[in-house]
């Protein structure tokens, strides 16, 4: 006799596909946004599964801000190419050589808000009608509120307090024209669910994530990594630590651990021991108490 | 194996929803430090003496600035059982909407009573949405003992006066719980001021509560979703259909029907990825291939000869009304049921019920934001529904006003 359930990650799985599904459903020119961070890429191989054996029918976008790890852009290439999907790439550096963006100046500065109109420009270009991205209610409160269907106006904004229900799971993905979705497919997920999915689906990821020397410097409780894209401020003193990351954003703003965790079963052990979110690595939510609630309004995943 | 619970809490600000929910992240270790320290420099700054735990859940500015919880949140958490996800919704009667839908994906509701007040307005609301969405269980936590001196006596009327009140509800699992959020008694921790109280912990209860049934296993129902035809060189015939089983068990080798078309067929294979299965159950999301070439598109629905839901053009539904503009008889929208869209048009209200009463009111002529009515919807094209009693899955609709996209309305299928 079996017995008709599922494990939670099996649930879970089965949740984002379908909603995938739906988006290639319901929309005439969906895509998904690649970042090369480790939800990104669990989304790329959900995708994979849930339109196999054809192949993934969207392309995917990676914003470029200029400032990635060189691991991330390698791993991409790869990835690609192991999927056979089509890769589109907005450079953050174009908008700002073409004026459309401000680059930050001083010590703290990140293009991290300056992705907004390279993304916005990206989907409007390519007149992308969803773009799925692997954001999750649990890294952050104002994500928490998020809808799967996101519905996006004109001027590619989220109005949280006027957003659709969304009831069972039927989704509503109508809009009028100049309107798009975003649409995030590992809502329910958390931190643990995605390292744990990626363990039992042996998926490959950046080497970023686990255990390795490499030159950083701390600043405000948080180690940084030496790079072309970091000032340097006097007194910061570069030395030589074992560490990972359990995000990965821009260099200048990612902030990494120390760790002696070099594989998937350290690393699962490791993010259960452990008293921060994911997303207290980040420098850029750290600048106000609603700092994603702002970036998100404004057209930011 | 880990299971996935969802379930949902609804209140407001004083009877301390955000507080048991702040007790059951802090106490299940589900509260990082970075979340705690921002938690506790907002309160510093509001001038609170105390932690305001309620700050975890509330994540809009306009919320935080009120106080308030306006949205569904959700909450995720884990013990070594199981996982949970929290739909953490407002309580007051103009977010009746906003309940509804955390209530619609819940296998279970808390309904917090505060023990000095005894069963509410608000209680009889609660407990009535969950009923009408069919939210399997439901956990009746009598919360703030402290202030009755923890005594059983309080326990056992509100316990007696609920269950005479929930006879008349559709949920059959319902469980009381005596607690203090506050203090932690009995949420995750046993509470040593209530020896007289035999039961399970709160957090017990939700770890081992059996949600294998609370999907319907019975009725094979497989809405397709989308059709998988790579063309390619390796797979110049591959024909798969895509979508999450709606209930029942399909396996290979079964007979199966088509609706609407009525043709037969047999399962070939079922999979996903590169990953043959021998069976498939909800909520499953699977792609399947039949022995015949069919013509099967998004909307039709894959089921069993002897078991088969009937056509049908004229619906009757409970509904839960969301927009502002009210729901007219008469008025068209666009329906959706699990993969399939229709048109709609409403033919008459046979009553809205006084959701504070639970007293039907017949001859409405309108249902405004957050009233529930008994309607009757006739669609464009034939729908093969089951009750939403048996399935919620097959069960229930969503309705599109036109012009606006916006979602109006959730309907469950009588």
């Amino acid at each position: 006799m079996s017995s008709y359930y599922l494990s939670h990650l099996k649930e879970l799985e089965a949740e984002a596909i379908y909603v995938i599904r739906e988006v290639v459903a319901q929309f005439e020119n969906p895509a998904l946004l690649f970042s090369g961070g480790k939800d990104s890429i669990v989304l790329a191989y959900l995708s994979r599964k849930a339109f196999y054996p054809a192949r993934i029918p969207f392309p995917l976008v990676h914003i470029d801000t200029g400032h990635n790890f060189p691991e991330t852009l390698a791993y991409r290439d790869g990835l690609m190419k192991e999927l056979g999907v089509r890769l589109i790439v907005g450079s953050v550096q174009e908008s700002i050589d073409k004026s459309k963006v401000m680059e930050e100046t001083g010590i703290n500065a990140s293009r991290n808000s300056l992705q907004i109109v390279t993304l916005l420009d990206t989907i409007e270009q390519n007149k992308f009608d969803a773009a799925m991205g692997g954001a999750r209610r649990d890294e952050e409160k104002a994500r928490a509120k998020e809808r799967f269907f996101s519905h996006r106006d004109e001027f590619g904004q989220w109005d949280p307090k006027n957003q659709r229900p969304e009831l069972w799971n039927l989704f509503n993905g109508k809009k009028n024209i100049g309107e798009h979705f975003r649409v995030f497919p590992i809502s329910n997920w958390t931190e643990m669910d995605v390292w744990q999915y990626i363990q039992m689906e042996n998926i490959p990821i950046p080497k970023l994530y686990y255990a390795h020397d490499r030159e950083v410097i701390e600043r405000n409780g948080t180690l940084l990594s030496t790079s072309p894209y970091l000032q340097l401020k006097p007194d910061d003193k570069p030395m030589v630590k074992r560490v990972r990351f359990r995000t990965c954003g821009d260099m200048p703003i990612t902030g990494a651990v120390e760790s002696e965790a070099d594989t998937i079963d350290k690393v699962i052990l490791e993010v259960a021991a452990s008293r921060q979110t994911e997303r207290g690595t980040r420098a850029d939510d750290k600048r106000s108490e609603t700092a994603m609630e702002d970036r998100k309004r404004a057209g930011y995943f | 194996m880990n299971q996935l619970l969802r379930f949902t809490t609804a209140g407001s600000v004083d009877d301390g929803k955000s507080t048991l929910i702040g007790r059951l992240l802090y106490d299940s270790k589900s509260i990082f430090e970075d979340q705690l320290e921002a938690v506790q420099a907002s309160s510093t700054k509001k001038g609170f003496d105390y932690v305001d735990l309620s700050m975890l859940t509330d994540g809009l500015k306009s919320e935080r600035e009120q106080g308030i919880t306006i949205d569904v949140a959700y909450r995720y958490f884990n013990t070594p059982k199981r996982k949970f996800i929290i739909a953490d919704t407002p309580g007051h009667i103009q977010y009746t909407r906003n309940m509804v839908t955390g209530a619609s994906t819940a296998n279970l509701a808390i309904i917090l009573i505060d023990a000095r007040k005894g069963l509410m307005e608000q209680t009889y609301r609660h407990s009535y949405i969950a009923s009408l969405l069919k939210i399997p269980h439901l956990i009746v936590c009598i919360n703030k003992m402290d202030l009755v001196d923890y005594d059983q006596k309080v326990f056992d009327e509100i316990a007696m006066a609920y269950k005479a009140f929930s006879s008349k509800l559709e949920v059959h699992d319902i469980q009381f719980v005596p607690i203090s959020a506050l203090h932690g008694d009995n949420v995750v921790n046993r509470s040593e001021k209530m020896p007289w109280y035999g039961g399970a912990t709160l957090l017990h209860i939700l770890e081992n509560v059996h949600i294998e049934s609370d999907h319907n296993h019975i009725d094979a129902r497989f809405p397709v979703q989308y059709v998988i035809r790579p063309q390619t060189k390796e797979n110049p015939d591959f024909r798969g259909y895509a979508g999450r089983v709606g209930g029942g068990i399909f396996r290979p080798g079964d007979e199966v029907v088509i609706l609407p078309s009525g043709f037969s067929s047999k399962i070939k294979e079922i999979r996903l990825g590169d990953e043959m299965l021998k069976e498939a159950f909800a909520p499953m999301s699977v792609t399947m291939t039949l022995e015949d070439e069919l013509d099967i598109s998004r909307g039709d629905l894959i089921a069993k000869p002897g078991n088969q839901p009937v056509a049908s053009q004229d619906l009757e539904m409970m509904v839960c009304w969301m927009s502002q503009k009210p729901l007219n008889v008469n008025s068209k929208y666009t329906v959706k049921h699990t993969t399939k869209e229709v048109k709609g048009i409403f033919k008459s209200i046979q009553y809205k019920l006084d959701i504070s009463s639970l007293q039907r009111v017949p001859d409405a002529d309108q249902l405004q934001m957050n009233e529930i009515g008994k309607v009757n919807l006739r669609v464009s094209q034939p729908l093969f529904p089951d009750s939403y009693r048996r399935n919620r899955i097959t069960g229930s609709v969503i309705l599109i006003e036109e012009g606006t996209n916006e979602t109006v309305g959730a309907g469950m299928i009588v």
